[in-house]
């Protein structure tokens, strides 16, 4: 099992999880400011003094990720005690993701929930009288990682790590056998047979790792991309769902000629709505092409579509435009606008449109915030309902997204054993890494009972 | 009548004999107490040491000065390698004995172990003063004091033996159990519980027909488990061999004839069995599916026709087992020396000890053996001997001998029965070990030797052997480093094993790399190699050939190592106060309070124990 080590570099985001401008990514221990160095443009900030603020850019292979703060701290004279740098930063996902991720690739393991006041401790930065007050806060923040965990595990995603962990033993089990059993009437695994059921994890492994964008998608926001033809009123809708005029609205077809990206919270859930500049298949405005151009996109990564049309307009013009962008490849919303030109008639619409091949459909006055409420409820209950297609395992943390990658890492070099037919005690020195990583996120480290326990129930053994 | 001894040990099965050598070779004056003079060292079970795990603790044993490794060598009819196929850690040497020459050996080693002294009494109650043991009281009435006492009550304490409805007190087949020790220890507190365990029927060899079984012989070359010269007394000629057979669906039907008579089914055995250690009712019951078990053949010894058949363990009624047997083939007029039996036996909870396996509970008093809950000679033996030193240690006023998990498989063994406590018989399996790359039998003496010889038990001849060792082994992998193979010399090995052929000079350490080139095979194409590597022994050579073949994954476990012995390294302070902690998880705590683990890594490899509940245990380690 692998605990806090004192010889290791943590890193964790300093700032609460995407609220505010800035976020300070911090670093403690013995690396923390060569490892820093490695991906910061600006002045090499070995040898540094200590209390000293850096300007500069966060770089990944020439790409600049972030212009950042990077704040420098000498041990003893830190929080910790040890080395510490906090990377001041834009408070984007993308950016923090990044920046953390860079600082792991370079040496760098995320901290354990209360890791920074518990090396503060053990270097004398506290006295004993705080103590009781860190091991409250690990344990309360154990317990908050462990619900957050908990909430995250409900849907298939335990089940599949809960039947890969069954495999993965099933799979060192019959790797023990033939090592501890050797002398037993009991058939072996041929190698053929460990092969494929080794493919078959790295496979699901792989699947759950790709997953982890989409988990992401629910943890930083759902995309909602607001399509229609020039002049629909998607303006004017975005406005209304966030209470605020931000777009340029107008009467004049294909004024937004950039995607508008905002976010609104519906019950605690973050929906990102794009509103994309209208669709028109033939335009002269160059500007406004290059406008279009995004909008298309913007649906290429959405996750849900409210696709906005006219009431006033015949259902076959609105045929035409569902059909011109293919809007029946997506989780679709159909929001017919401007009933108040029609008395907001409501059955009469719902009678017009109602051969319309999209089964959500809400009738509103974007201008008058009629309907407003119910286009919120309506994504809400799409995301809480599962009717969004996040039927795939979903990983929305970070620490399980890292295990996985170090699980796949594993399960390659029990592949490369394989096939160079190594003995089964040295493929098992992998397999425990293997079963280790899987076991940081399932909670299940222990696994020798586990591994006994399954060759005795599996096969007769004993003399 | 008996002068103060140093230490008392209670029992003289495998664990007994084990601790008394070592406390005795260490300089205390030791009593060993047995109910019986005749049954010194018995095979209570089958007539074999070693096999895979158990053969590395024999090693181990031998390594820090113990008897077992000398005693199996000096009793051997049959030696094997098992997992030779297998990567070196695999390795593990099995020895089928002569049962009665292996008793006799030990009795005379022990005999020629100044300091041991021996008495025939049932020990029925322990003196103990202020929560300390200072000796024992014995059936005929004998105070006797010491210093410490170590007990190794096997499967005597309140032992009840099962053969079909019968059920009688015994420690073995027509010898008595022994009481009054758990009684009294309960009454102070310690946690009692039961365990249950069993053997096969001995026949009569005259009435077998080998011709109808397959025959399994010895190895070509003895190694032995001994790392003293010339411990075997045998050539590879003069092995006998063991034979196998199989039930099938005649044998199960009749055996089920008896199930209910069954003390097992019928409800009548309370303990636990191990898992991996089935009678064959059990087999037959819990894998209906198979049509046949495997049955060896094993003979007993030199002078004798009997015969152990390995793998019919059972307690069902005698003419149930003689029906059953004699549906076997080869078996047809099979003659039975003594039925098969389960036996019932107490045994302490392994929690309630240090790592020292001395009892928290009362100071100086050692277990060692199936009181601990395992099975096995080798298990117990090797408990035996770290009692043994440990009780030494302790009268002593110095510090205990602990081995940790990277250095052994009696670390292993230990911390797992400490940490983990266990719910069935424990036997060592190498999966149990972490770092089984580096526990290897053939190791044992590198890894073990010289911390014992330090505290004074291994001894002068063995610790030179180590530096021999160390020194040929340094000296053959210098050389394969510096020399330089011609392709035109290996090539035709190399084609001749399906290997690629070298286009150019390359070291010969660097080609052993490749999984299959052995040394022994290409020494014979490099005759100035091989010329100068001839005077060394081919176990340095072999050892030098692993440590250089492996050394990718030696290294990978070694630094594990590393990383686990800073856990391993923060020593929690005894009679640590858990219940101030009051953000520990409320099972951490209780597993805490009950294994009071001895550093944090043991701590966190105690079952139910959360990463969170280390970290808080951390903070308070702080200073």
């Amino acid at each position: 099992m692998q605990l806090i080590s004192p010889s290791t570099t943590i890193v964790a985001l300093a700032t609460g999880n995407g609220q505010g401008a800035i976020a300070v990514i911090r670093l403690s221990g013995k690396d923390a400011i060569s490892i820093v160095s490695t991906f910061f443009k600006g002045k090499n900030l070995i040898g540094e003094a200590g209390y000293t603020l850096h300007f500069g850019e966060i770089v990944n292979n020439d790409e600049v990720i972030d212009e950042v703060l990077v704040a420098l701290f000498k041990a003893p004279k830190s929080y910790t005690g040890e080395d510490v740098v906090e990377i001041s930063c834009h408070a984007s996902a993308y950016i923090i993701e990044k920046i953390i991720q860079l600082c792991i690739e370079h040496g760098a393991q995320l901290a354990m929930p209360g890791e920074f006041t518990q090396r503060a401790f053990l270097n004398g930065k506290m006295d004993l009288t705080q103590a009781e007050a860190v091991a409250d806060l690990i344990a309360s923040n154990a317990a908050a990682a462990h619900r957050a965990a908990m909430h995250n595990l409900k849907g298939g995603f335990k089940h599949v790590l809960d039947e890969m962990r069954e495999q993965l033993i099933h799979f060192t089990a019959l790797i023990q056998l033939e090592l501890d059993f050797s002398d037993e009437d009991v058939t072996f695994a041929d190698r053929s047979q460990l092969v494929a059921l080794l493919n078959q994890l790295y496979n699901q492994t792989n699947n759950l790792i790709q997953s982890f964008a989409l988990g992401n998608a629910i943890k930083n926001g759902v995309n909602v991309a607001i399509v229609g033809k020039p002049n629909a009123g998607k303006s004017t809708l975005l406005n209304a769902l966030l209470n605020e005029e931000r777009a340029i609205v107008s009467a004049i077809p294909g004024t937004t000629r950039d995607t508008v990206e905002e976010s609104i919270n519906i019950n605690g859930i973050i929906f990102k709505l794009i509103d994309t500049a209208g669709i028109r298949n033939h335009t002269v405005d160059e500007i406004e092409a290059i406008g279009i151009a995004r909008s298309k996109k913007a649906l290429e990564k959405t996750d849900v579509v409210i696709f906005l049309f006219d009431v006033n307009d015949s259902l076959d013009t609105v045929m035409q435009q569902i059909n011109e962008w293919n809007l029946l490849q997506y989780k679709c919303i159909a929001v017919g606008n401007k009933c108040d030109l029609l008395d907001n008639n409501l059955a009469y619409m719902q009678h017009h449109f109602a051969d319309l091949p999209i089964q959500q459909k809400i009738f509103i006055s974007a201008l008058q915030k009629n309907g407003i409420d119910a286009i919120k409820n309506l994504l809400y209950n799409m995301v809480v309902g599962g009717q969004l297609n996040f039927e795939q395992a979903i990983i929305t943390n970070i620490r399980h997204y890292h295990a996985l990658i170090e699980l796949k890492n594993a399960l390659v070099e029990v592949q490369n054993g394989l096939q160079q037919n190594l003995p089964g005690d040295l493929l098992t020195i992998d397999i425990n890494h293997c079963l280790y990583f899987l076991g940081t996120i399932t909670g299940k480290i222990e696994t020798d009972r586990d591994i006994l326990g399954a060759i005795f129930s599996k096969f007769c053994i004993g003399k | 009548m008996f002068a103060e001894y140093d230490v008392i040990v209670v029992g003289a099965g495998h664990a007994g004999c084990e601790a008394a050598a070592a406390a005795a070779n260490m300089g205390s004056k030791v009593l060993l107490i047995t109910m019986n003079m005749q049954t010194i060292a018995q095979m209570s079970c089958n007539p074999a040491m070693g096999g895979i795990a158990k053969g590395q603790i024999v090693r181990e044993i031998d390594a820090l000065g113990g008897y077992s490794g000398i005693v199996t060598d000096k009793s051997m009819i049959q030696f094997r390698m098992l997992n030779k196929s297998k990567g070196p850690a695999m390795w593990s040497p099995r020895a089928q004995n002569d049962r009665m020459l292996f008793a006799a050996t030990w009795r005379q080693m022990l005999e020629q172990t100044p300091n041991v002294d021996f008495y025939q009494d049932m020990v029925r109650e322990l003196i103990l003063k202020n929560g300390k043991a200072c000796g024992v009281v014995t059936q005929l009435g004998h105070t006797i004091a010491a210093k410490a006492v170590v007990v190794t009550s096997g499967t005597f304490l309140n032992g009840v033996i099962h053969i079909g409805e019968k059920q009688f007190g015994g420690g073995r087949v027509a010898e008595k159990a022994a009481t009054g020790i758990t009684e009294q220890l309960v009454a102070q507190g310690m946690e009692a519980s039961r365990l249950k365990t069993g053997t096969p029927p001995r026949v009569d060899g005259r009435s077998l027909d080998y011709s109808k079984m397959e025959e399994q012989q010895g190895d070509t070359e003895i190694t032995g488990f001994s790392y003293l010269p010339n411990t075997v007394p045998i050539t590879a000629a003069q092995q006998r061999s063991c034979y196998i057979t199989y039930t099938n669906t005649t044998v199960h039907d009749i055996l089920k004839t008896g199930f209910d008579r069954s003390p097992m089914f019928q409800g009548r055995i309370e303990g636990v069995g191990p898992r991996y250690c089935p009678s064959i009712e059990d087999k037959i019951n819990r894998f209906a599916e198979r049509d046949r078990h495997q049955l060896f053949v094993e003979p007993e010894g030199w002078n004798t026709v009997e015969i152990y058949v390995n793998g019919f363990s059972t307690s069902l009624p005698e003419e149930v087992q003689i029906q059953a047997l004699q549906q076997v083939p080869g078996f047809e007029n099979c003659k039975i020396f003594r039925p098969g039996y389960a036996i019932e036996y107490d045994f302490f909870p392994p929690t309630q000890l240090t790592h020292a396996l001395e009892t928290k509970a009362i100071q100086n008093l050692f277990f060692a053996g199936q009181i601990n809950g395992t099975t096995g000679y080798e298990e117990a033996a090797c408990q035996g001997i770290m009692a043994g030193m440990n009780a030494h240690l302790k009268i002593n006023g110095q510090a205990p001998f602990i081995l940790k998990r990277s250095e052994a498989y009696i670390g292993v063994l230990i911390d797992d029965l400490i940490s983990k406590g266990t719910e069935e018989p424990y036997r060592m399996f190498t999966s149990r070990a972490e770092y089984r790359t580096l526990l290897r039998q053939d190791n044992a003496d590198l890894r073990l030797t010289e911390i014992s010889y330090r505290l004074g038990l291994a001894s002068q001849e063995r610790m030179e052997g180590v530096r021999k060792k160390q020194a040929a082994v340094a000296a053959i992998t210098e050389q394969l480093q510096q020399y330089a193979i011609e392709p035109d010399a290996i090539n035709e090995y190399l084609n001749s094993i399906q290997s690629a052929p070298l286009s150019e000079k390359q070291k010969a350490a660097k080609l052993l790399l490749r999984p299959s080139v052995t040394l022994t095979d290409m020494l014979p194409h490099l005759t100035d190699l091989q010329q100068g590597l001839q005077h060394h022994l081919p176990e340095y050579l072999e050892q030098a050939e692993i440590q250089i073949k492996y050394e990718r994954y030696i290294a990978k476990e070694q630094e594990l190592v590393e990383k686990m012995n800073v856990m391993e390294d923060l020593l929690i302070p005894e009679n640590f106060d858990y219940d101030r902690l009051q953000a520990l998880s409320s099972e951490a705590r209780q597993k805490f309070k009950k294994v009071q683990p001895r550093t944090i890594g043991q701590a966190g490899r105690i079952s139910g124990v959360n990463p969170s509940d280390i970290q808080i245990l951390m903070v308070y380690m702080g200073r």
